[in-house]
C-alpha cells in the first residue's frame, strides 16, 4: 500500500480508452464497477466534445459477480456491435475487474463470432502500467492487428508513396496540448514539403492502418504514446523513425534536420537549412526574444523543471540552452523510463529527480528556492504555497490545458508560446528592478503565511510548544483566536498560561 | 410510513432497466464529507482508478492541507504477499503522525470487496493500537452508487454516537472547550437553546450532511414550531456526534439515506419519521408538518410562510410553467427534485434513479403522487437503474425543455439543441429549506435563461442583432 494524495499518470485503462476514443468509429466496452467510467466525464468536460463519448460500461455490481460477467459483456459487445456499427469494439477491464481474474479473451471470442466489427481486448496489466504506458501499448496493439488482418486478407500497402511522406504517430484525445500539436505538426509539414500519410490515432480510421507502411518515416514528437508503434512499423517494414521531439527552437532544428536525413537516405534530395534559418531569425519571435534586452535579466535565474519525459526534458533544453537559465532541478514522473530522461538532462541541470512522489518534489522546490518552476499542476499548487511562480508544461491534463484559442506547445509557433510561459512567469525588468529597490510590492511575512498582522507579537517558548499540541488542522485558527484575545488585552508575550487563559475566557 | 387514502387514479409506474448507466462513485462523497466533518480524515483504500477519479473527474485537487488521501493498493496487496494490517497500520501512523485526525474513515472500494479485505475486522484492532477512532464505510460500486457513499460512512457512524448524554456539566464543558475556543470572538451559536421556547417532546436527531447554514435554517425552522433538535449525524466534529437515546426520533434530509435510517431503526433503536425531504418550500413545509403531527404539535404559520416562498419565485416560475424536465438519474435526489418541479408547473415524463427505495423514499413518492393529481399532470415513470443509451432514444422521441443529466451527456446533448442542466449542481448546492427553493429554480431556469438572452439564435445566426450597447 502507498500513502497518495496525488497521482501524476492516471491507471492503465485511462490510456486505452485514450487511444481508442481517438479512432473514428471506434467504441470501448469497460467491464467496470459503477463510476469507474468516469473518462466519458473527462473527455466531455475537458475536451468541450460535441459527440457523445464512444465508450460504453458493462456495470460490474453484485449480481453479475454472482452470477458471472460473460453474458453481459457478450451481450454488450453485440448490442453496441448493432447499435452504432463500429469498426472496431475494444473490451478492457479496470484495476478492479482485471483482478477477477476472468478469461476476457475467450468474452472477446465469443462476442466475436456474433459481430459485424472487430473484437479486440486490450491486452494491458493494469498494476503494472500506468496511463502513458498503457496508451503505447495499446496504439501498438490496434496497429499490429490491423496489419496482421491487411496481410491476411493481400490488401496491405507496403509500396511507398511518390512524394515524401509522413505518418504522425501519438496524437490523442485529452493528451496536453496535442491538438494545437497536431495542427502545428501539420502545418510545419506542409512547409517542408511532406504530405501526411496517417496521423494517429487522432480522427483516423482503422481501416487506413493498412497504408501505414507506405509513409517514407514516421514521427514520434511525444516520447510517451507511439515509441512502441513506430519500433513495430521500423522492425516490419523498414520505416525509419524520428523521434526528436520539436520543441523550442534548436530542437525544432534538430528535429527538421533529422527528417531531412532520413529522407535524403531515400532517395530524396531536400534541404531544409534555409528554411531553418528563414524561420529562426526572421518568422519565429522566440530566437529574437532570447537576444532581446527583455531576456537580459533572466540571465542566471534559477528554475526547477518536472513533467512527464517529453516536456521536461524539453523544457530543460529550452530554458538553458534558448534563454540562459540555470536549471537546478528537472524531474521527471516517467520512473518507468527514467533512463533516457538522466541522458536527455545530462549536462543541462545541476540535479535531476526521477519520483512520483508529489511531496518529494515539494520539497526539493522549497529547498532550492527556484526564480520559477515548469511542472504540472501540482507543482503550481506547491509554487503558490511559497509564492514562486509556476508554468504549466506537463500533463495531468486540466481544464486550461484546453483553451480555445491556438495554444501549441510544438513547432515554431509552439515556440513562440514557450516564450510568454516563460517570460509571463518571471518578474522581469523594471519590475525586477523595483522589488529590489523597495523590497517587493508588500511586506508580507512569507515565513509564517497568515493573513494576521503579527508583528506586535511573539509567542513564547513554551506557548509555542502548547500550541504545537494542538492537531494541525486547527492550529491556524486557535492560533489566531488566542492572538486576539493578547492584542485585546495588550498581552505582548503569548506564553502557554495566556493560550489557557483565552481558552477559559471562551469557556467562561 | 402509512399509505393515507386509496382514492388514487392511478398508481406509479416503477421499471427497473438494469442497463448501463453513467453516474459517479459512491467514494466521491468524501469530496464533501471531509469539509462537512472539520476533524476527521478520509482514507480511501482502493486502485490508481479511484484515486484518479478524485483528483481529475471531481476535481477535488489536492491543496495545502488535505484531510483525504488514498491508500493505493499495489500488485503486492492484491496477491495477498503483503499483510493488510501492517500495510495499514504504517498508513495510519503516519497520517496520526502527520495530521492527528480525530477519527479515521476507511472508504473501502470495489477492489477491497473484490479481495475480500476484512477491514470491519481489522478496524477495532489498530484503532486500540494507534488509539485513533477508525470508522469504516464500504463506499463500493458493486453495491452503490454516487450520493449513497454518504449513506455508507453516515451508516458506519451512527454506531459511533454516544447513547447517554453527558454525565455532568463539566464534562459537557471539556468536551466543548476546544469548540468553544475556536469559536472565539463569535457569536456562541447561532440557535440560542433558551429551554422556553421549546415544547416538551422527545428527544429528535436529524440525520444528512448539509453546509452549515442549511443546517442551522433547518434547526430554526423547527424551533419556530417549538422543536429542539438535539443534534445532527454528521456533526461539525467528530467529537459532537448527537446522542442517540433508545426511542429517539430520527428524521432524514436526503433521499439516498436509506441504510442510515435503517441502521438507526434497527441499531440505535430510534423511531424514524418518514417524511417527503424538506427540498421546496412544498416539501419543506411537508417535512416539517409531518415531524409537527409525530409530537401532536400544531403547526403554526407554514400557508403565510409557504404561499410567500412561492410569491417570491413568481419570476422563475413564469419561465417553467407548462415546460417538460426529463431526469437522466445520478444522485437519488431525483424524486424530489421532479415532485417540486411538478409543484412549479412543469411535467416530468421519466425519473431515472440509481436506486429506489420505496420505503424510504415512500412519504415522498405518495407526495409525488398527490402534487400531480393536484397538478393535473400525468405520473412520470421512473425509471431505475436506467440504460443511458435508450434514454438518450427517448429524449429524442420526447423532445423534454429540459434535461438534467450528469457530466458526461452534458456537452452532446447541448450539441444536439437539447438544453441540459448536470444534476451533480443539485447535490453540491444549498437546495433545502424554505429559503434555498430559489436556488434550485435559479439552477433549473438557467440553461431556459440562457436562450432567450441569446434570443433562441441557433446555430445559423449567430449573434443578436440590435444589440444596445
Amino acid at each position: 500500500m502507498k500513502l497518495a494524495y496525488w497521482m501524476y499518470a492516471g491507471p492503465a485503462h485511462i490510456g486505452t480508452l485514450r487511444v481508442a476514443s481517438s479512432f473514428k468509429n471506434v467504441h470501448a466496452i469497460m467491464h467496470a464497477p459503477l463510476g469507474d467510467d468516469y473518462f466519458n466525464v473527462m473527455r466531455s468536460m475537458l475536451e468541450r466534445e460535441r459527440d457523445f463519448t464512444p465508450v460504453t460500461t458493462s456495470v460490474v455490481d453484485r449480481n453479475v459477480l454472482a452470477r458471472g460477467s460473460q453474458e453481459k459483456v457478450v451481450d454488450n459487445i453485440t448490442r453496441k456491435d448493432q447499435e452504432e456499427h463500429p469498426d472496431l469494439i475494444v473490451l478492457t477491464p479496470t484495476c478492479t475487474s482485471s483482478i477477477l481474474q476472468e478469461d476476457l479473451q475467450n468474452f472477446v471470442d465469443r462476442a466475436q463470432l456474433e459481430s459485424q466489427g472487430d473484437v479486440l481486448l486490450a491486452d494491458v496489466n493494469h498494476y503494472r502500467y500506468n496511463e502513458l504506458q498503457a496508451s503505447d501499448r495499446t496504439l501498438q496493439q490496434i496497429v499490429q492487428y490491423y496489419i496482421a488482418k491487411a496481410r491476411k486478407k493481400g490488401d496491405l500497402r507496403t509500396d511507398k508513396t511518390e512524394q515524401p511522406s509522413v505518418n504522425i504517430i501519438g496524437m490523442s484525445t485529452l493528451g496536453f496540448h496535442s491538438n494545437h500539436d497536431c495542427r502545428e505538426l501539420r502545418s510545419l509539414m506542409a512547409d517542408l514539403g511532406i504530405t501526411i500519410n496517417t496521423v494517429i490515432p487522432e480522427g483516423a480510421s482503422v481501416q487506413d492502418l493498412k497504408t501505414l507502411p507506405r509513409a517514407w518515416f514516421n514521427l514520434v514528437p511525444y516520447r510517451e504514446l507511439g515509441m512502441m508503434t513506430a519500433e513495430f512499423l521500423q522492425a516490419e517494414f523498414g520505416t525509419p523513425t524520428v523521434d526528436v521531439t520539436p520543441m523550442g527552437v534548436v530542437e525544432t532544428a534538430r528535429c527538421i534536420r533529422a527528417i531531412q536525413t532520413v529522407l535524403n537516405q531515400q532517395g530524396a534530395s531536400v534541404d531544409y537549412d534555409h528554411y531553418i534559418d528563414e524561420q529562426t531569425r526572421f518568422v519565429s519571435q522566440a530566437a529574437w526574444f532570447s537576444r532581446s534586452i527583455d531576456c537580459q535579466n533572466l540571465t542566471g535565474k534559477k528554475a526547477v523543471v518536472f513533467g512527464d519525459n517529453t516536456h521536461a526534458a524539453a523544457m530543460t533544453k529550452i530554458l538553458v540552452r534558448e534563454m540562459g537559465i540555470k536549471v537546478v532541478l528537472a524531474g521527471t514522473y516517467c520512473k518507468y523510463d527514467a533512463d533516457w530522461f538522466r541522458q536527455q538532462v545530462e549536462g543541462y541541470c545541476d540535479e535531476v529527480l526521477i519520483s512520483e512522489d508529489n511531496a518529494e518534489i515539494a520539497n526539493a522546490i522549497a529547498r532550492l528556492e527556484p526564480a520559477a518552476i515548469f511542472g504540472t499542476q501540482m507543482e503550481r499548487h506547491v509554487g503558490k504555497r511559497l509564492d514562486i511562480p509556476c508554468g504549466v508544461i506537463a500533463s495531468p491534463i486540466h481544464i486550461q490545458n484546453f483553451p480555445v484559442g491556438y495554444k501549441p506547445f510544438l513547432g515554431y509557433e509552439g515556440a513562440n508560446q514557450m516564450v510568454d510561459l516563460v517570460y509571463n512567469s518571471f518578474t522581469l525588468g523594471m519590475e525586477d528592478h523595483l522589488l529590489e529597490i523597495f523590497g517587493g510590492h508588500d511586506t508580507k511575512d512569507v515565513i509564517t503565511k497568515d493573513m494576521s498582522a503579527n508583528a506586535d507579537l511573539s509567542w513564547s517558548k513554551d506557548g509555542l510548544a502548547e500550541l504545537n499540541k494542538i492537531p494541525g488542522f486547527v492550529r491556524g485558527k486557535v492560533k489566531r483566536n488566542t492572538e486576539k484575545f493578547a492584542r485585546d488585552r495588550q498581552i505582548e508575550s503569548i506564553t502557554a498560561e495566556v493560550l489557557y487563559a483565552a481558552k477559559e475566557s471562551v469557556g467562561a | 410510513m402509512t399509505v393515507a387514502d386509496n382514492q388514487q387514479p392511478q398508481a406509479l409506474n416503477f421499471e427497473c432497466e438494469t442497463g448501463n448507466y453513467h453516474t459517479f462513485c459512491p467514494i466521491s462523497c468524501v469530496a464533501w464529507l471531509y469539509q462537512k466533518i472539520e476533524d476527521s480524515f478520509f482514507l480511501v483504500i482502493g486502485t490508481k482508478t479511484c484515486g484518479y477519479f478524485l483528483q481529475n473527474a471531481m476535481g477535488v485537487m489536492i491543496f495545502a492541507e488535505p484531510r483525504y488521501a488514498m491508500a493505493e493498493l499495489e500488485e503486492g496487496d492484491i496477491s495477498a504477499q503483503l499483510n493488510d494490517y501492517n500495510e495499514l497500520k504504517r498508513l495510519c501512523e503516519q497520517i496520526k503522525r502527520d495530521r492527528n485526525p480525530s477519527v479515521i474513515v476507511w472508504i473501502g472500494t470495489c477492489t477491497t470487496e473484490i479481495i475480500k479485505m476484512d477491514l470491519e475486522g481489522l478496524a477495532p484492532k489498530l484503532e486500540a493500537e494507534i488509539g485513533i477512532p477508525i470508522v469504516v464505510a464500504r463506499a463500493n460500486g458493486l453495491d452503490y452508487a454516487f450520493t449513497q457513499g454518504e449513506d455508507t460512512v453516515l451508516a458506519a457512524m451512527a454506531h459511533r454516537c454516544p447513547s447517554k448524554p453527558p454525565e455532568t456539566e463539566t464534562e459537557k464543558n471539556e468536551r466543548n472547550s476546544i469548540q468553544k475556543l475556536l469559536n472565539f470572538g463569535r457569536k456562541q451559536d447561532d440557535v440560542n437553546a433558551d429551554e422556553s421556547d421549546y415544547v416538551d417532546h422527545p428527544p429528535l436527531v436529524l440525520f444528512g450532511s448539509l453546509p452549515d447554514p442549511v443546517v442551522t435554517q433547518l434547526t430554526l425552522e423547527l424551533k419556530r414550531q417549538g422543536i429542539k433538535v438535539s443534534g445532527w449525524l454528521p456533526a461539525k466534529r467528530f467529537t459532537e456526534l448527537p446522542v442517540l437515546e433508545e426511542g429517539s426520533y430520527v428524521c432524514g434530509v436526503n433521499p439516498f439515506l436509506s441504510r442510515t435510517a435503517t441502521t438507526l431503526m434497527r441499531r440505535r433503536k430510534c423511531k424514524l419519521i418518514g417524511a417527503p425531504f424538506p427540498i421546496g418550500p412544498d416539501g419543506t413545509r411537508a417535512w416539517i408538518e409531518k415531524i409537527c403531527s409525530v409530537f401532536g404539535i400544531e403547526p403554526k404559520g407554514l400557508d403565510e410562510r409557504e404561499a410567500g416562498i412561492w410569491a417570491n419565485m413568481e419570476d422563475y416560475l413564469e419561465l417553467l410553467r407548462g415546460k417538460s424536465v426529463f431526469f437522466m438519474g445520478d444522485n437519488l435526489l431525483e424524486v424530489s427534485l421532479a415532485r417540486f418541479l411538478i409543484r412549479c408547473g412543469m411535467t416530468v415524463p421519466e425519473i431515472g434513479i440509481p436506486y429506489m427505495d420505496k420505503r424510504y423514499q415512500g412519504a415522498e413518492l405518495e407526495l409525488l403522487q398527490k402534487t400531480c393529481q393536484e397538478m393535473g399532470v400525468p405520473l412520470p415513470r421512473i425509471v431505475e437503474k436506467p440504460d443511458n443509451y435508450n434514454q438518450i432514444q427517448r429524449i429524442y422521441d420526447l423532445k423534454p425543455d429540459l434535461v438534467i443529466t450528469g457530466m458526461a451527456h452534458a456537452n452532446p446533448l447541448e450539441a444536439r439543441g437539447i438544453n441540459t442542466k448536470w444534476s451533480v449542481e443539485f447535490t453540491f448546492a444549498q437546495i433545502h429549506g424554505f429559503s434555498n427553493a430559489r436556488d434550485i429554480l435559479e439552477l433549473a431556469t438557467r440553461p431556459l435563461r440562457r436562450n432567450t438572452a441569446l434570443k433562441d439564435l441557433g446555430w445559423e445566426k449567430l449573434v443578436k442583432e440590435d444589440a444596445t450597447v
